[in-house]
């Protein structure tokens, strides 16, 4: 079956994208949603204060889907649900099983991708002690509570403090279980500030600093953790180890772009987002495949995964439409305090936005922008945190259109 | 008295810190935005919450349908208000907006059902 555009991913990007190519006159298109419903992780993230920017309201993420579900539904785009992308190709040919039509093969003229990301699990820290039940990623937990009924445990310990970590503190606490502390290996939380104050000190759940778990205790069930503080090379030091009983422990630590699709169809990723290289159109390093939201890089709010996605989908309209992009010839460089920027690599002839993060929080930094000695942009801010992705708007008036960007924190 | 505040109210997180005496106050610095002034006033006075939970949804395609309280609540009234949500159950379909406890407790909110659930 042949389709002007394919997006793998019925989320917030996805369904924005959507929406999106169809206003911009691409009537051939369709969503793969792995799922039965369409929303993504938004179905499982109960808690208000989505869609502040977008819509000027604090809205639940269920509420923040259905007002994009209701406009796909209403704009006729054909979606697929309970389809699994199995391959793409470099040549945009993708293969899909679905319940309802079985096996599905598409050729399309553009792949957006918006698969969106998944949780970093305990294999991944390598933390040492039995393999008892009970130890779960926040994720999996809220997916339990929200949506299947099923309650994780009554005495609780966190690893990490993730937004979604501290957002399911409260949300145990609230369903009647001890959540006994939050233990972060940094020596500053990874959650925004405004989910400390109202998910942890609101009911008096401690966040201690600089600590980690070092062991796990159980045989079938989760009896107990130790935790003990890190030095400053997060080596957990002698003499600290303090047994904590409990019967869940909950991780929060870190988000990884799920791009295994990316992968098989050749599209590079950057080790620093593990998402793909893109330039200002959102498009990969494999023409016609493009890619925004959390698959691009984790962001932490919807509202701007929302935005990302039109802009992919303006492009990737353009693309459909007229088979070219312009070019993006000019990379963007940043130093050692940044931890990363998308897009990687601009025209310098059109306006674009820059995503960066920032390693580690600071006071009164200043962000400067340059292109070889000549300043682009510079802006004095008060704080920055690695929990907050900066955006700046960058006008193509500002720009050389023959010099890298290079970007830095003072 | 000098208090710094974390506004709660959008994602940029504000750290204010106020100077009042008695929850009069005399200056707040450190606010992006005028909502931070009247969060500061509130806080230091009356501080108020939203809460989001689910109750059960008999005969319906999801076993749980997710609610929220449609203005925030005292602080000291969340679990009051909690347990009088875990009171309730709907039967399938529920809409987004469905009012499922009209002014909770009294309180001038109303706890509203944000996902819709067919009957299944």
């Amino acid at each position: 079956m042949k389709k002007q555009a394919v997006i793998v991913g019925g989320g917030p990007a996805g369904l924005a994208a959507a929406l999106r190519l169809r206003e911009k006159g691409i009537s051939d298109l369709v969503i793969l949603e792995r799922e039965h419903h369409l929303g993504g992780i938004l179905r499982q993230c109960i808690h208000d204060g989505f869609g502040l920017t977008r819509f000027g309201e604090s809205l639940s993420g269920p509420e923040y889907a259905q007002r994009f579900v209701e406009q796909v539904t209403a704009a006729g785009i054909p979606v697929i649900t309970d389809c699994t992308v199995l391959d793409i190709t470099r040549e945009r040919h993708i293969t899909a099983v679905s319940r309802t039509q079985g096996m599905l093969e598409l050729d399309a003229d553009a792949v957006l991708l918006a698969m969106g990301c998944r949780e970093r699990t305990r294999g991944a820290l390598a933390i040492p002690g039995q393999r008892p039940a009970g130890v779960i990623t926040a994720g999996v937990a809220q997916n339990y509570i929200n949506l299947q009924n099923i309650m994780v445990g009554n005495e609780v310990v966190i690893l990490g403090s993730g937004d979604i970590g501290l957002i399911m503190a409260r949300r145990l606490t609230l369903e009647g279980a001890k959540v006994l502390g939050v233990y972060e290996v940094q020596p500053y939380a990874s959650g925004l500030p405004r989910n400390i104050e109202q998910c942890l000190n609101d009911y008096g759940i401690p966040l201690h600093l600089s600590h980690t778990v070092v062991d796990i205790l159980g045989e079938e069930r989760l009896t107990g953790v130790v935790v003990a503080q890190v030095d400053e090379r997060f080596r957990p030091l002698p003499g600290t180890e303090q047994t904590i009983p409990c019967d869940t422990l909950i991780l929060s630590v870190g988000l990884i772009p799920e791009n295994e699709l990316s992968l098989a169809a050749q599209v590079e990723l950057d080790p620093r987002t593990r998402g793909a290289w893109v330039d200002e159109h959102g498009q990969t390093t494999v023409p016609g495949i493009f890619s925004a939201g959390n698959v691009l890089h984790v962001h932490d709010l919807v509202d701007f995964v929302s935005l990302e996605a039109e802009k992919m989908a303006d492009s990737a309209a353009e693309y459909i439409t007229t088979g070219t992009l312009p070019p993006c010839p000019l990379s963007v460089r940043s130093d050692g305090e940044v931890g990363h920027v998308v897009p990687q690599k601009i025209s310098g002839s059109r306006d674009f936005t820059l995503s960066l993060r920032v390693k580690r929080p600071r006071t009164n930094a200043r962000l400067l922008i340059r292109q070889g000695d000549r300043m682009v942009l510079q802006r004095q801010m008060r704080k920055v945190l690695p929990a907050e992705m900066i955006q700046l708007p960058i006008k193509a008036s500002q720009l050389l259109p023959q010099s890298d960007l290079e970007v830095c924190i003072q | 008295m000098i208090r710094t505040i974390t506004c709660v109210l959008c994602p940029n997180s504000c750290e204010l810190t106020v100077t009042h005496e008695g929850g009069a106050i005399q200056s707040i610095v450190g606010n992006l935005c005028p909502k931070g002034t009247s969060y500061a006033a509130q806080e230091l006075t009356d501080p108020r919450r939203t809460i989001a939970t689910s109750i059960p949804i008999t005969g319906g395609e999801l076993p749980l349908a997710s609610v929220r309280v449609t203005a925030p609540i005292p602080k000291d009234r969340i679990m009051d208000v909690m347990a009088e949500i875990n009171r309730h159950t709907r039967p399938a379909p529920v809409h987004i907006g469905d009012v499922v406890i009209e002014n909770v407790l009294g309180l001038n909110t109303d706890v509203i059902i944000t996902k819709d659930v067919a009957a299944g």
